[in-house]
């Protein structure tokens, strides 16, 4: 079966020639009429058509959007926030910075729209540290918004006012997460908060009820606007409605993003006929699907169960190629959509070391707080890196196991999972090259470059 | 935590380990489980601060009965016949959770047990395990807890992370990074309590670091609160390190004499020597905190200037001799006696003091002691025990600070002797030519100008050679226990004022704890019901109405309010 067309809706603009990131471009395009409609509308309609649209967060979670925003504390008489969530720090995801870099105004309209549905009257967005030109490129396109009255002191000359600041993280993976970005955003170090108490929907930024939406996210809430929430939902298949944008990265031919209408493409034809199949001579070993945080997928490795169709439960028995890009089918063969970046891996690499680069970045992103997580994250990296630098033993796979086995579920966020996911698919999945990886040391040098 | 009493309609019914108990609403899941004497290990958590739920050792299985989605019917389990319990898949945090009704926890299931195991683990890692050199050993939660819930063993290889030693954060208080467990108590303390934000972690994940912030030092009065409260040994007293192992120490409950506050103490000693105070928790008085300035009053008892000899003009002789000096002293000036009593002295010996003003028909002065208050556990008023004066009827208007009327009485030849307990009155304000134109009976622990030009001198016992009890600035009657036997040479403050009472021709009065309390019980209505021994640990309130009207010097401070002043 050939690969659907992609279609670009959040990306329309992206890498189009001649399409710059200035008001003048967007606005040429059509851009700010859908905020001058949506002004004209009652906020709850807003929110109804996101509700009906089904869009889910694209941040990794994949929790629905109108969900969310229908959790938020309207009874309080405090203020409402909304944080645009732009720390996009996940390995192998790169699509919030082409939206932040060459469409930028597409974020604020959405932004703007999401607001206004919300009644908020203050929103940042929270870029991270390593994306100094993208917020350049935010400052210079919010000043000129600012200036058209796109966004400030009553938009489009309604009594609508609403600001958005632009605040800089200072370079921690942590402050993804939504409520280590609220302390960080407060001026704190970014440890996340417990849940109880501090639902950010209840007591979020400065104790008050707050939204926490990834970029991409807010571009589709700008579609919605537009189009309808029942229009967003027939793309895509039910309960994955709307596009997705995939970022590949490794051993393909053609890495790059992708967007296509959620669950419409198999990971077969992403890799194969998209992306253009393995590199000359190379087979494809491995595919992390969300993100390095996701778990790892084994090329030969087969899927079976039931899942719903419709009413009806129909069998499925898959192999890597044939995997629905959707949240519900990634996560029903155990790993997930997360934030659509899709690592290749083909027959160079090996597992072992693979995963010590993963347990590197995640050692070093570990805000600390909560023990598992803190001593269990820098524990795996200290024994990937030895079994790759020093002396690796046979039963260092099923210590690994043992170690990442007592993090999830265990810790204060989600990073528990994010860290110890890797090495427990890598472990089930490649088991039998770690507990071989000291045999093949002895004919194979490692990468001379160490590990930071 | 003694939680405040509740009504019924505040009591939430839980079941713990099988046991069911009703906790008022508000309470979290470690505090339920003490009341039914079931342990949910933890460092992070303290009683008195703002949850964090970091160190994750409180994990427990926790379930709520089910019930049906649609029609809130109780869904019953055919096997047991009771209601289903849903247990949530995952341990949850016992510090974070408060009850709710019809709450299930488990504390001793498997998947509690891994968890423990596996942040034991987790925690001991980069731990140096150096506890034969540290001091924390034998009061270490990372110790018991070890012992009690970890592994027993260590899967860990690798090289431990290296981190700053002996960092001295301020002038009383040593950190080693490499025991710090991250829990973070001594950084809220900091902040929430002492409200002195001066310490905080620098670095990321596992070489997270406590630290000073930069021009910073942990120096506030408090700061051995967070030798106190950090579950290992990372945080150490610069007084007490080194000095003694704390599985020798006896410990002897005690207030602290500084203030008006009277923090509740525990005074560890051993043979007779003490090694450190630290605080006692008391939720009403002190909550599990004291200042650091009353930490080192120990120190007095073997100071070099503590008075050892019964002296008379100067000469060592002996406590007979010089009762039956001060009675010929009292027998030749009558009617010219005055007495200084002490707001320092306990209840029982302010009693005595009143029955030796009585005998000698003399005025009792006090003096005041004021400086300024902290608002936190330093009071205003820094005798301890100026309301025992009033309780027992030793005084009727508080103390000045100047004894003037005093002064003025001894210049015009009116008071010829001066019985000055444990007061010196050329601190006071007395000049040396007032001191020389008196016969002074000086009883005191410590020497000064006043036992330098006393007749007779006779030393007495500090607070933690003796017990009694002191009167708060709450009104509430708190008791301190003797800790160590008497320097030699020094007499019981009891005996000697009872020996006085005698000399000055009064009734025969006990000189004893037991036997003074039933003299006070009888003359104050208001002590009727108290007898030294049943008194209990936490105090007895005492009613201030009487004395409400009076001018006291303290302000606000931790579970103190004073009352409005006309």
């Amino acid at each position: 079966m050939p690969a659907p067309e992609q279609r670009r809706i959040i990306f329309q603009h992206i890498d189009e020639p001649g399409y710059s990131n200035d008001l003048a471009c967007y606005v040429k395009h059509g851009g700010y009429e859908v905020l001058k409609q949506a002004l004209t509308r009652q906020p709850q309609e807003l929110i109804d058509e996101v509700k009906k649209s089904g869009l889910r967060g694209r941040g990794g979670a994949g929790f629905p959007c109108g969900v969310k925003w229908g959790l938020v504390d309207r009874k309080s008489g405090k203020p409402i926030y909304l944080i645009v969530n732009a720390d996009e720090s996940e390995p192998g995801t790169f699509k919030d910075r082409y939206i932040i870099h060459q469409d930028p105004h597409q974020l604020i309209e959405g932004t703007m729209i999401s607001c206004f549905a919300n009644n908020v009257q203050q929103a940042y967005i929270y870029i991270r540290g390593e994306f100094p030109h993208g917020a350049r490129i935010l400052e210079t396109a919010l000043a000129e918004a600012r200036a058209a009255g796109f966004v400030g002191q009553n938009i489009c000359g309604t009594n609508y006012s609403c600001d958005i600041f632009v605040h800089r993280g200072a370079g921690a993976y942590i402050c993804g997460e939504e409520t280590g970005l609220i302390e960080s955003l407060e001026g704190k170090r970014a440890n996340p908060r417990i849940k109880p108490p501090y639902f950010p929907a209840v007591l979020g930024l400065y104790q008050c009820p707050t939204i926490v939406n990834n970029v991409e996210t807010l571009c589709h809430v700008k579609y919605i606007a537009e189009h309808g929430g029942e229009a967003f939902a027939k793309i895509g298949t039910p309960n994955n409605t709307g596009t997705r944008v995939f970022c590949v990265s490794g051993h393909v031919q053609r890495p790059g993003y992708y967007e296509f209408p959620a669950g419409t493409i198999t990971l077969g034809q992403l890799l194969n006929e998209v992306c253009g199949g393995p590199l000359p001579g190379r087979t494809f070993k491995a595919v992390i699907p969300g993100g390095s945080s996701a778990k790892i997928l084994r090329f030969g490795e087969r899927f079976k169960g039931k899942r719903k169709v419709g009413a009806d439960l129909v069998d499925y028995d898959w192999g890597v190629e044939d995997v629905p890009m959707d949240f519900d089918s990634l996560g029903m063969i155990g790993t997930m959509g997360g934030s659509g970046g899709v690592i290749v891996m083909d027959d160079s690499v090996n597992m072992v070391e693979a995963l010590a680069n993963i347990n590197a970045f995640y050692s070093h992103e570990s805000c600390g707080q909560c023990t598992p997580c803190r001593e269990g994250s820098l524990w795996m990296k200290k024994i990937t890196t030895r079994m790759v630098h020093g002396q690796a033993r046979a039963e260092d796979a099923a210590l690994l196991k043992g170690v990442a086995d007592q993090i999830p579920g265990r810790t204060i966020c989600a990073f528990g999972e994010a860290c110890s996911w890797p090495t427990q698919s890598f472990i089930a999945k490649f088991g039998d090259e770690f507990k071989q990886y000291p045999e093949t040391k002895k004919t194979k040098a490692a990468d001379s470059r160490v590990l930071v | 935590m003694s939680a405040p009493v509740a009504k019924p309609a505040d009591l939430v019914t839980v079941n713990i380990d099988g046991k069911e108990i009703a906790v008022p609403k508000g309470t979290n899941v470690i505090e339920a489980a003490r009341l039914v004497n079931v342990d949910v290990p933890h460092y992070c958590y303290h009683p008195k601060l703002s949850v964090v739920g970091n160190c994750r050792m409180c994990l427990i299985e926790m379930g709520m009965p089910a019930v049906d989605p649609a029609t809130k019917a109780p869904i019953i389990d055919p096997a047991t016949g009771k209601q289903k319990i849903n247990w949530i898949p995952r341990p949850q945090i016992g510090c974070g959770t408060n009850v709710s009704p019809g709450l299930h926890v488990k504390t001793t299931s498997p998947m509690v047990k891994d968890a423990r195991e596996g942040v034991m683990e987790f925690l001991l890692i980069n731990h140096p395990l150096d506890c034969p050199i540290c001091d924390q050993a034998g009061e270490c939660k990372l110790q018991e807890q070890s012992t009690g819930y970890g592994r027993g063993y260590s899967r860990f290889i690798e090289q431990k992370n290296v981190k700053p030693k002996r960092t001295q954060l301020g002038p009383r208080v040593v950190l080693d990074d490499e025991r710090c467990i991250l829990c973070s108590r001594c950084i809220r303390f900091s902040k929430e309590v002492a409200k002195d934000d001066v310490l905080g972690f620098i670095d990321r994940g596992s070489y997270s670091t406590l630290t000073c912030y930069p021009g910073k030092e942990l120096k506030n009065n408090y700061s051995l609160n967070t030798v106190d409260i950090c579950p290992v040994g990372a945080l150490t007293s610069t007084d007490f390190r080194f000095k003694m192992r704390v599985w020798f120490l006896k410990q002897t409950n005690s207030i602290d004499t500084e203030t008006s506050v009277g923090a509740n103490t525990v005074v560890w000693s051993r043979e007779g020597v003490i090694y450190r105070i630290t605080p006692r928790r008391n939720d009403a008085v002190n909550d599990t905190w004291m200042a650091d300035s009353g930490r080192v009053l120990y120190k007095q008892v073997q100071a070099a200037d503590r008075l050892t000899a019964v002296q008379i003009n100067g000469n060592d002789s002996a406590l007979d001799i010089a009762v039956n000096t001060a009675a010929e002293l009292f027998k030749a000036a009558p009617g010219a006696v005055a007495v200084v009593g002490s707001g320092r002295s306990s209840v029982e010996e302010q009693f005595l003091t009143k029955q030796l003003a009585a005998a000698l028909k003399a005025a009792v002065v006090l003096v005041s002691r004021v400086g300024e208050g902290d608002g936190l556990l330093v009071s205003a008023d820094r005798n301890p025990n100026v309301r025992g004066a009033l309780v027992t009827g030793l005084i009727s208007a508080l103390p000045s600070s100047q004894p003037t009327g005093l002064a003025a009485d001894i210049d015009a030849g009116k008071v010829r002797v001066v019985v000055a307990i444990n007061e010196d009155l050329a601190a006071a304000g007395l000049t040396a030519a007032q001191l020389t134109k008196v016969s002074v009976v000086y009883l005191g622990t410590h020497k000064n100008a006043t036992s330098d030009a006393a007749k007779v001198v006779i030393p007495t016992l500090t607070v933690f050679e003796k017990s009694g009890a002191f009167v708060n600035q709450q009104f509430r009657l708190q008791k301190f226990l003797k800790a160590i036997p008497a320097v030699a040479g020094a007499t019981d403050d009891l005996v000697v004022l009872a020996r006085l009472v005698a000399a000055a021709g009064g009734a025969t009065v006990a000189g004893d704890l037991a036997g003074v309390w039933k003299s006070l019980a009888a003359a104050v209505p208001a002590l009727g019901a108290v007898t030294f021994a049943n008194l209990p640990e936490t105090g007895l309130l005492l009613d201030a109405a009487p004395f409400a009207a009076l001018p006291f010097a303290e302000g606000a401070t931790l579970h103190f309010k004073p009352t409005a002043k006309a």
